[in-house]
């Protein structure tokens, strides 16, 4: 929870990590992959404050111990939302499993929530392996990356017919959150990998599912906004944006602010820090205090206030993942975050 | 000023047609030229270098082909070496390059074709973004904007660069020609879909600029030198 002039945030953290990336958990031969991943990661947390920067060692392999002080002691988060990412061909125990997360995070009974993930390319095992997952750690939702190398492969879409065997088993499991991430490869090479369309597919044929498009589709944020304005269960996954642009670039961060508040509004969007990536605190407090520019270029973008503010910190993210949020840190009239207030736009 | 001198502000200047297709911005000025040397001879050698080292290898080749193009189409060149370096896919796009093979055989088994799809889509969204950078400095409203003929607006650099950027699409650039058209198909844009359509301009044009800063960022981090032919942001 953060408190400030009187207001009250109840703050959740759709999109943080627990990683290994240190050099012990390298795959033999894929050393420059696993070394050239977090280091771009790394070069990622330059854009923060320069007094929240990490050395690379650190970076590589934070503890527990930071992660609890810097998400919940000092950073306002009430409940944190671990999003896993595999890629077991560079980083022998994978670079952040579900499993790691939950090791964690089961020690810190209501404060974490356990999502997985799935490739469509791992067919009836990892059918299988989704089931279990579900089932030991109670997952209600799945981070998706589609970028990831796989056996000579460079990635995959959502529309493929694999994956499509993937949602209907979320759909049977009870998983209603599905977390995308769109990343730098894809086959065939010669396409646009993070072009959105596949989840736009995807979001039409799965009206009950929930998609959150991590990192608002970056860089095809154009793409991903005017996607999101016609699906009433696309939402916009605000890590990176807050993160990557608020500090280091607060004019273009305002400009994609009010973009996304004109097509997919506050009840759409929902605050990650990326953690370890970014640190929760100055991102809650930078976002809390913000407001556009004084300027007639910022004129035109719809104004977002308190109420707005505690929709994305933590009460829009509550609503998809059913989190109890104490009475007096709801909003006192409205309703926030649902499929049907979207108002959409007809071409 | 030795004819190499001069001929290295001759290949930097080639060098400042190459665009990085998601950026609509030259290779110099964001500062992937890490170095350009000019031997007496004619020689040259171009180091590239990005923000990161998982840089989409798409666009990653298109910047390393167009500046050997460009570099080897001087008269004075007698060889071009362009290199990309600190990026995962650098071996197969250099060698690529340099054996003038085009992408999918650089990539066998990876791609499905060539990327002139790929950049004209990119184009597209450099004539989007250009239009709202043209009609944003004119101030009017969406349904004014739709009458309006490019020979109906002032001159400026950004009407210039717009031109260009439609003329590369084959999209029609002479004075009676719409200010507002549908990039893909040059269609005009009338009536109300204008207002709409203004709105994807300004969204498209935001998308552009947010990557930018978050590559310039980037490469800021990863490297702590001045590229070759980079100028102050401003």
């Amino acid at each position: 929870m953060y408190e400030k002039n009187g207001d009250k945030y109840f703050v959740v953290d759709s999109h943080m990590h627990y990683w290994n990336a240190a050099p012990d958990n390298w795959v033999p031969g894929a050393e420059q992959y696993a070394k050239g991943w977090i280091e771009c990661f790394h070069a990622y947390m330059s854009l923060a404050p320069a007094e929240t920067h990490w050395s690379l060692e650190k970076f590589q392999k934070y503890s527990e111990e930071d992660l609890m002080k810097d998400v919940f002691e000092e950073g306002h988060v009430d409940v944190a939302i671990f999003q896993p990412t595999y890629l077991k061909e560079w980083y022998k125990e994978g670079f952040n499993t579900t499993e790691r997360n939950a090791a964690l995070g089961e020690k810190h009974p209501g404060m974490f929530i356990h999502n997985t993930r799935w490739d469509p390319r791992e067919g009836d095992a990892g059918l299988a392996e989704l089931k279990r997952n579900v089932e030991r750690y109670g997952s209600r939702g799945v981070k998706l990356y589609t970028a990831e190398w796989r056996e000579g492969s460079r990635g995959w879409k959502l529309t493929d017919r694999e994956a499509y065997r993937y949602l209907e088993a979320c759909q049977e499991l009870g998983i209603k959150n599905i977390h995308v991430h769109k990343g730098p490869t894809i086959w065939p090479l010669d396409k646009d990998a993070f072009d959105v369309s596949d989840v736009d597919h995807a979001a039409t044929d799965f009206p009950e599912l929930n998609f959150i498009v991590e990192h608002v589709g970056l860089p095809r944020i154009e793409d991903f906004c005017f996607m999101a304005t016609q699906e009433p269960n696309v939402y916009a996954g605000m890590a990176v944006v807050i993160g990557g642009l608020m500090h280091a670039r607060p004019r273009f961060f305002a400009k994609v602010m009010g973009e996304l508040l004109f097509w997919v509004g506050e009840d759409k969007m929902t605050f990650g820090s990326d953690y370890g990536i970014w640190e929760p605190k100055w991102q809650v407090e930078g976002f809390v205090d913000w407001d556009f520019p004084d300027d007639e270029e910022f004129s035109d973008y719809p104004r977002l206030g308190v109420e707005g503010k505690k929709k994305i910190l933590g009460l829009n993210a509550a609503k998809l993942y059913d989190i109890k949020v104490p009475d007096e840190l709801q909003l006192k009239d409205a309703e926030p975050a649902a499929q049907d207030d979207a108002k959409l736009v007809t071409q | 000023m030795t004819a190499a001198v001069a001929e290295r502000s001759r290949v930097l200047a080639a060098l400042d047609t190459v665009r990085d297709p998601e950026l609509d911005e030259p290779i110099t000025t964001l500062g992937f030229v890490s170095s350009c040397v000019v031997s007496a001879a004619g020689d040259v050698q171009v180091r590239l270098r990005l923000p990161t080292y998982f840089c989409a290898p798409n666009f990653a080749f298109l910047m390393v082909a167009d500046a050997y193009d460009a570099v080897s189409a001087l008269p004075e060149v007698r060889s071009a070496d362009v290199v990309l370096d600190d990026h995962f896919a650098s071996d197969q796009i250099n060698a690529g390059v340099a054996a003038r093979a085009g992408f999918a055989v650089s990539f066998p088994g990876e791609a499905a074709g060539e990327l002139d799809q790929l950049r004209r889509d990119f184009l597209c969204k450099a004539v989007l973004a250009g239009t709202d950078q043209v009609c944003r400095s004119l101030g009017l409203g969406a349904e004014e904007l739709a009458v309006l003929t490019l020979g109906d607006l002032p001159p400026s650099a950004q009407l210039e660069r717009l031109c260009r950027r439609r003329a590369e699409l084959g999209l029609r650039t002479d004075s009676a020609a719409p200010l507002l058209i549908d990039p893909g198909t040059g269609a005009p844009i009338a009536g109300a879909g204008a207002s709409l359509f203004l709105g994807r301009a300004r969204l498209t044009r935001v998308g552009i600029e947010a990557n930018t800063g978050i590559c310039r960022g980037m490469l800021r981090h990863r490297y702590d030198t001045t590229g070759a032919g980079e100028e102050d942001e401003g």
